[in-house]
């Protein structure tokens, strides 16, 4: 096995690049969010909180820290960046029970997030109606300025909008090397955000299901690597 | 896949005009003993003298001894003394492999309806009707042959204690392939459930030669406290001592330079292939053994190069179709081949037509290994079995040499005391709670009887049985989930049982400690075209799903004797098409899939530091080593030797461990933080079954001599303590590991093949779960087996750890002005291996590079 030990970093790959959209520019973090700096608002897309206990309760005791993780990771986000306003693009909780289920540790930590910045529940097809508990605002989606923010992506055109809903994962390969990362996709005129959420699965970019979305090789896959984020041109990825 | 009927005599027959009291037996057994011109040997009496006497026995015997026969005569004996008897099943026979039993079934039938034994002998596998299966629980047979997972699946049902209860025997064979892994474990807790249902059973273990006979003695026995239960061992005399030739070229009768030379490294073995040839034309059936699928796949292929003759040779694989191998086997049974390349798959148990030779391609590993390779050409215990080994590259000669000597002393590799896996300790007691409510205190004592899992802590237990009901994790939100429950809380019975009919349906989905890698189908399809639909060609096998990740469109490679070209993925299948000329991709592994053993390796060390062996080895590597001497030294025996050197504009420290590929890159991974700690600025290494070299930007050489470091503290035991576990945190290496631990012990399912494909499913992996469990509850029993795993498969800690004790004060540094001959095949790797996967950001930073312009374009 060769392994490189000393890796030097292109600078130039740190710093996360910008996505242009209707005149916004978006920050994609490798983090695997957006980030719109000139509203210092965060988006996030499928937190899927408390998926590992809706498998618990069927029979499959998945480690219950998933809820955990996933907070964790918005509480580095937030800190960091203090946003103004946060949206969370829907399927925020995994079912309708999954507030019943949530550690009260982690229910606080929940609380806390969305009393420090102003929290936007977009609602999905897997919490049609979000916990009060949480309290925030509650929308099926929102405008602001150019942009459109919903759970579900709408067929084509729907210049402006950015969704979450299908996971999307794209693959690629580099020097005989397959590489299959979380991605934010994107033909200029809409962005599909990645699934935020700890337990959250992926679905390839190339699957038929983006087909009315999206053209088919006019997208680029903004790659999550560990510190950087790369657009990669449709025509270089991989299906599954 | 029937063994021959030539074979089949030759196992269960005995030899002639061996002297035993013939009263031993029945009229009926004698009499077709004499019938056959036979008369019983002395261990199968000697078993029978056992079973009258209740004993349990392990008998280690060659092959072609009449083992079979030995282990069921006592039942045969016994069945055939009471006609009149229930219905109740008297003798379990169990194999590893589902083909082996079903072939015994069939030896046993001879000599069953010869005698006109009234007895039933039936097979229960993964193949048999679901209707049959049913049956066979209501109405049992008096010999059932089956496989360690039907056992368990068994020993699942609710009527378990019923349908044992009035078990007499059971009979493992080939104990020494089961007892070292997972599927041992399980057998083990197996036998142990068994002791409890049937207290009056006794054992027979079949065993080929191993170094150790103790250890299968012990795991056949239930154990206790304090005091050791063995079972009584009888062991066969030995078959004529192997006639082994090794494989070299002739010796250059000029200059140097001219004639074939002995490869300084790789694996492909190119160079010997006429010489194969010449030594199939020259037999009636030769096995050709190779250590991995590709190079099954490569020798297959340049043999047909070479076929002038049209010999019929054929290709016997683990990833070929069922039908495809099925061919091969019967070709083989009837005797119409002249040669099979073929991989382990042919190692085990069953006879395939009149081998006369076995070649092994590559160095054989193991010394037990070699001589089960071996066994595949004996026919008549009273001559020798032949077979040639063939040295791929200069080290291989050693190796080969070291196993030649072993196998002509019949010496064997030891064999490591295994602790019973976690995980299929989990699987287990979800068993137990599927068939009947259990205390837990008598399921640990239970537990505790089966032999890998005689030192397991009550807590540990405790630990997995809480693991099987709420997943155990430090955070108890899951008990309303649970698995288990007590039977009633109300009265007091707080004996557990499975929670719910679902639970005991995952618990049969999943039972078994056999993880498949994902496997994606081959097949043939027209060129060129772009295949649409549902109209593939024919089906050649199956492949890893990693290997064809690593294709791309046009890619050729090798499989199943023809050079294909990888046209696309279609669902699950890669459609290929025939490639025409040009050289194949092929898969580079390193070497095989088996690590050089610990015994072979301490050989091969000492035939390096004694010159006085040197005069077996050919002269091309007698003078190699001298060269080595010469430039350098060699290692003195039980000493590790570091040389030191430039080269272009690195430094280079290369080690001789001979400790395997897996230890080697263990080392190699914490020697390169240890020396970026002491400032030597590692940039990178290569680790082979015999070496380890380490390029760095500073001289560790010479920072050793200025004392800037100490060699001894860098080779320091303690590297597997902190920098261990710092790497694996850091490291994705234990998440396939992880995953198998993860399905044996039932946390997540095993997902079949067209299950995952259903729909827009979204692809969820036990990456997610890997990550979020090490950073949440690193010490959770499920980590705590897969690290257990690991560390003694994939990264052979355990291994590496003897290593560094062994080699404490005792390492040599020999700093060099230039590369020495011993390290020159270790340098040659270099450049032939993909890059490790924790330079994949690196990589993903590379597309960038080619891409980001493309990329500002577009925005």
């Amino acid at each position: 096995m060769f392994e490189t030990v000393t890796q030097r970093r292109d600078d130039r790959l740190i710093s996360s690049p910008t996505l242009r959209l209707c005149g916004a520019a978006l920050t994609v973090l490798p983090e695997g969010a957006v980030w719109w700096e000139q509203e210092k608002m965060l988006v996030v897309a499928d937190l899927h909180f408390e998926k590992g206990s809706s498998f618990a309760a069927r029979g499959i005791a998945l480690p219950p820290y998933d809820t955990r993780a996933t907070l964790r990771r918005l509480q580095v986000l937030v800190t960091k960046l203090k946003p103004q306003r946060l949206i969370a693009l829907g399927d925020s909780f995994h079912d309708r029970a999954a507030e019943t289920r949530m550690d009260e540790a982690d229910a606080a930590a929940l609380i806390a997030l969305t009393r420090v910045t102003d929290w936007i529940w977009i609602t999905g097809n897997h919490d049609p109606v979000p916990p009060r508990r949480f309290g925030s605002a509650v929308h099926e989606e929102l405008s602001v300025g150019p942009l459109i923010f919903r759970h579900e992506p709408q067929v084509a055109p729907a210049t402006g909008e950015i969704a979450g809903h299908l996971h999307p994962v794209a693959a690629v390969r580099v020097r005989g090397r397959r590489l299959r990362r979380r991605c934010v996709m994107s033909d200029g005129t809409r962005a599909i955000m990645p699934a935020f959420g700890a337990y959250a699965g992926g679905l390839n970019v190339l699957d038929e299901a983006y087909h009315e979305l999206m053209p088919r090789s006019g997208f680029h896959a903004w790659m999550m690597g560990a510190h950087t984020v790369v657009p990669v041109a449709a025509a270089r990825l991989e299906g599954d | 896949m029937a063994r021959g009927k030539l074979s089949a005599q030759k196992d269960l027959k005995a030899e002639k005009g061996t002297n035993v009291p013939e009263t031993a037996l029945p009229d009926t057994f004698n009499c077709w003993f004499a019938a056959k011109g036979w008369s019983p040997r002395a261990h199968q009496l000697a078993l029978l003298d056992h079973a009258r006497t209740a004993r349990s026995s392990l008998l280690i015997a060659p092959t072609g001894a009449g083992k079979t026969l030995a282990g069921f005569l006592p039942s045969l004996v016994a069945l055939s003394e009471t006609p009149e008897r229930a219905k109740r099943l008297h003798t379990l026979y169990i194999s590893p492999l589902k083909a082996l039993a079903v072939d015994v079934k069939r030896n046993l039938e001879t000599p069953v309806s010869e005698m006109g034994l009234n007895i039933r002998v039936e097979t229960r596998t993964g193949d048999t009707p679901q209707n049959r299966r049913m049956r066979q629980r209501r109405d049992p047979p008096d010999i059932l042959m089956t496989t360690p997972e039907q056992l368990a699946l068994l020993l699942s049902y609710p009527d378990a204690a019923d349908f044992f209860g009035n078990l007499q025997c059971v009979v493992l064979d080939e104990l020494h392939a089961l007892v070292q892994s997972k599927r041992g474990d399980l057998l083990s807790l197996g036998l142990a459930r068994l002791a409890t249902l049937a207290p009056h059973m006794r054992r027979v273990g079949l065993s080929a030669t191993v170094a150790d006979p103790q250890v299968l003695a012990r795991y056949l026995m239930p154990q206790s406290d304090g005091a050791e239960n063995l079972a009584d061992i009888v062991v066969a005399p030995p078959g004529a001592t192997p006639e082994i030739k090794i494989l070299v070229p002739l010796e250059p009768e000029h200059e140097e330079g001219e004639g074939p030379r002995i490869p300084w490294s790789g694996h492909s073995a190119r160079h010997a292939l006429p010489a194969i040839y010449d030594a199939i034309k020259a037999h009636k059936t030769v096995l050709v053994f190779v250590n991995t699928r590709s190079q099954a796949e490569f020798v297959f292929q340049e043999l047909w190069k070479l076929n002038e003759d049209s010999l019929p040779i054929a290709l016997h694989h683990g990833s070929l179709s069922a039908e495809q191998r099925r061919k091969v086997e019967a070709a083989m049974s009837a005797n119409s081949l002249r040669g099979v390349v073929c991989t382990s798959t042919l190692d085990l148990g069953i006879d395939w037509g009149e081998v006369d030779l076995v070649i092994c391609v590559g160095a054989p590993k193991g010394a037990s290994r070699l001589a089960q390779r071996i066994g595949r050409a004996n026919h008549r215990l009273d001559e020798p079995s032949r077979a040639l080994l063939v040295p791929a590259n200069r080290f291989e000669v050693l190796e080969c040499e070291a196993a030649r000597a072993a196998a002509t002393e019949g010496a064997q590799d030891g064999q490591v005391n295994r602790a019973g896996a976690l995980d299929v300790l989990a699987q287990h007691v979800l068993g137990r709670a599927c068939s009947e409510p259990f205390m837990p205190d008598d399921l640990y004592a239970e537990v505790r009887a089966a032999s890998p899992y005689r030192h397991l802590p009550r807590e540990t237990f405790d630990r997995v049985v809480n693991f099987v009901s709420t997943g155990g994790y430090a955070l108890k939100s899951y008990d309303r989930y649970a698995r288990l429950r007590p039977m009633s809380a109300m009265t007091g019975d707080m004996r557990l049982r499975a929670a719910s009919p679902q639970v005991v349906q995952q618990y049969r989905m999943n039972v078994g400690t056999i993880v498949e890698a994902a496997m994606v189908k081959v097949r043939m399809v027209k060129a060129g075209r772009r295949p649409r639909g549902n109209y593939g060609g024919r089906f050649l096998g199956e492949v890893e799903e990693y290997f064809i990740d690593q294709l791309t469109p046009g890619d050729t490679f090798l499989f199943a004797g023809h050079l294909l070209r990888f046209e696309s993925m279609v669902e699950t299948e890669a459609y290929c098409s025939r490639a025409e000329g040009g050289t194949p991709m092929i898969p580079s592994f390193y070497g095989g899939k088996f690590p050089l053993s610990t015994y072979l390796a301490e050989r091969v060390r000492k035939i390096l530091s004694h010159k006085a062996e040197w005069s077996a080895l050919p002269d091309q590597v007698a003078a190699w080593l001298r060269m080595q001497e010469w430039r350098s030294v060699l290692p003195r025996e039980g000493d590790l030797l570091v040389e030191t050197f430039p080269r272009g504009d690195k430094f280079y420290l290369v080690c001789y461990p001979f400790e395997g590929r897996l230890a080697h890159q263990t080392l190699g991974m914490l020697l390169t933080r240890r020396m970026e700690r002491a400032g030597a600025r590692p940039m990178g290494f290569i680790a082979s079954e015999y070496a380890l070299a380490i390029w760095s930007l500073r001289d560790v050489g010479l920072m050793a001599e200025r004392h800037e470091l100490r060699l001894e503290d860098l080779y320091g035991e303690d590297m597997l303590g902190d920098d261990l576990d710092a790497w694996l945190a850091e490291s994705s290496l234990l998440k396939r590991t992880f995953r198998d631990c993860a399905i044996i012990s039932g946390l997540i399912e095993r997902r079949y093949p067209g299950q995952e494909k259903t729909g827009r499913q979204v692809t969820f992996s036990s990456d997610l779960i890997y990550n979020v469990l090490r950073e949440h509850e690193p010490d959770h029993i499920l980590l705590q087996a897969t690290m257990a795993d690991a560390a003694t498969g994939l990264l052979d800690v355990g291994r590496l750890g003897d290593m560094l004790k062994r080699v404490r004060n005792r390492i040599t540094l020999k700093r060099l002005d230039r590369v020495s001959p011993l390290a020159v095949p270790v340098l040659l790797d270099i450049g032939k291996e993909a890059v490790g996967s924790d330079a994949n950001e690196f990589l993903l930073g590379e597309a960038a590079d080619d891409l980001i312009e493309e990329a500002t374009r577009l925005v």
